[in-house]
């Protein structure tokens, strides 16, 4: 009894800091907004990189063989009722409104949310977070904002190359092995797929941004200041991050099917 | 308490959680001297160290900088009181993703307004003062451990602080080269009059640079000692105190007089600092 008490009591106080890191995050991104020539873009431009064009080559396999998979289970069962040519609606509207923002998402996850982890893990075991804190410097402002603007930016983007290579991977199966015309192929799905279809998948991965930066980078200031602590919230950031990335989508898919989208 | 004092600890009790480490402090450092805080391992001396930089909120008791309380400001004064001092940690805490120049000059690219050429030549500068001119564009991974603590040093230095703190400079590092780190220290104060708190157990750093040293005990938690650390070495009624200086091996509990722990006990009792 007495040990769930402290396991309740070290919860509670773990979710206080956790209100109290959001509460920072917000303040220093106000103060960011209004000291905008102060910005870190030097940090900005390193953390674009990481995550997003030495991510783009990954993100593009993944998400093109995401696209011919789609393209072959839908083939299998269009074809015992001759509707080969909805391969393409099929492929289109599940990447583009689902599984391309969720695939990139993962990657993201596992490329840069365990690495902010590790990151700001390896700093506090370093003092770095200490030295920040004793020059008089916000951490969360030195070291979540710049990672936060960079995921905003990289993961709609690469959320967008995902989606064409997706595409392009259904295609592929839609004209190599269903034998459809490849511009007939490629009308269908721009006949059915809207700007709207694009923007509601778009619009998850500024979400799911937000979500992979805070939980990478909470991990990371509540590691314990050893090797295996940092290992740990690593771990723990990817963990964190995938969670809540399938509770902000359930949240989001379901918010648009209420709007009717 | 002393009214010049730049330091003033007072009925201080520190620890984490339900553990004090830590209690019933009272200690002032003088503007101008080197001021050591010594003890075994594991006495606490860098967790008072932490306290007193602002890292952590104490259990109790009060700390003045420059006269301003560290425990009751509000955090933009505690930031603002924090610029006034500098802090050079055991591993020099350099940021690996930036080079020398870039981490000296952080500090100034956030707080001054100088320009672009006028804190590359500050940086200069101070990487000078710690020898350590010609290394600017070289990153903290490639330098060894005494480059990185006199990097941290600069850093610490860019902001021209009248307070430094130094966490175990000597730490990992050989004789020669720490040595070198403690003439720095002492040029620090003769140059630029700078007050100075070093943590350490290393004694050939302690009779070099300090003025004055507090002796923190682990058994009873408290200051035991302090002094000049020459008079304590030969005069401190504390046997304990006595045997560690001299670098006799002391096991605690066997002290022949019983000095050791009537003094400590008193030390504990009274939070008496002498």
């Amino acid at each position: 009894m007495n040990e769930l008490l402290q396991d309740i009591g070290r919860e509670l106080r773990r979710g206080r800091r956790l209100v109290e890191f959001i509460g920072a995050i917000s303040v220093e991104l106000w103060h960011e907004l209004r000291h905008w020539r102060k910005f870190r873009r030097r940090e900005c431009w390193y953390y674009l990189d990481l995550c997003g064009r030495q991510s783009l080559p990954i993100v593009l396999l993944i998400c093109g063989l995401m696209g011919m998979i789609l393209g072959l289970q839908a083939a299998i069962q269009m074809r015992q009722f001759g509707t080969e040519l909805y391969v393409a609606d099929l492929v289109g509207f599940s990447l583009l409104k689902e599984l391309g923002p969720l695939m990139v998402a993962m990657i993201a996850t596992g490329r840069a949310g365990s690495a902010f982890a590790a990151e700001i893990g390896t700093m506090k075991v370093d003092e770095e977070i200490s030295a920040l804190s004793t020059m008089g410097m916000s951490p969360e402002r030195f070291l979540v904002i710049p990672k936060l603007v960079a995921m905003l930016v990289a993961l709609p983007l690469l959320t967008v190359f995902g989606d064409v290579a997706g595409l392009l991977g259904g295609m592929a199966v839609g004209v190599g092995w269903l034998e459809i015309p490849a511009a007939a192929y490629w009308s269908r799905t721009m006949e059915e797929l809207t700007p709207l279809t694009f923007l509601l998948g778009v619009v998850k991965s500024f979400f799911f941004a937000l979500l992979i930066t805070l939980a990478g980078c909470w991990r990371g200031f509540e590691s314990s200041a050893d090797a295996q602590g940092v290992g740990r919230s690593a771990t723990g950031a990817v963990v964190d991050s995938i969670l809540l990335i399938v509770v902000a989508d359930v949240i989001l898919t379901m918010f648009y099917s209420i709007f009717g989208y | 308490m002393n009214q010049e004092a730049i330091i003033e600890v007072e009925q201080l009790t520190i620890g984490y959680g339900d553990n004090v480490v830590l209690r019933d402090l009272n200690f002032s450092v003088r503007p101008g001297e080197v001021f050591c805080i010594m003890g075994g391992s594991g006495c606490g001396k860098s967790t008072l160290l932490k306290h007193m930089i602002g890292l952590y909120p104490p259990k109790q008791g009060d700390i003045r900088l420059f006269g301003c309380s560290m425990v009751h400001a509000d955090e933009e004064s505690r930031r603002a009181l924090m610029r006034r001092f500098g802090v050079t940690y055991q591993g020099g805490a350099l940021f690996g993703s930036m080079t020398l120049a870039e981490n000296v000059a952080m500090p100034l690219e956030e707080y001054t307004d100088k320009t672009p050429e006028e804190i590359a030549a500050v940086v200069h500068e101070k990487l000078r003062q710690v020898d350590l001119a010609g290394f600017e564009d070289y990153m903290p991974a490639a330098l060894s451990g005494g480059m990185r603590k006199r990097a941290g040093l600069a850093r610490a230095l860019a902001l021209e602080p009248s307070l430094l703190f130094f966490d175990e400079p000597s730490a990992g590092l050989d004789p020669i080269t720490s040595a070198e780190l403690d003439r720095l220290i002492l040029r620090l104060r003769d140059e630029l009059g700078t007050t100075i708190v070093v943590v350490t157990h290393e004694l050939d750093s302690v009779f070099t640079i300090a003025d004055r040293v507090i002796m923190l005990d682990k058994e009873t938690r408290t200051i035991v000692a302090e002094g000049a650390p020459t008079e304590l070495r030969d005069h401190c009624e504390n046997l304990w105190v006595r045997k560690f200086l001299t670098r006799d091996g002391y096991k605690r509990g066997n002290c022949p007089d019983g000095s050791c722990r009537d003094r400590a006990e008193r030390a504990a009792g009274k939070g008496d600092a002498s």
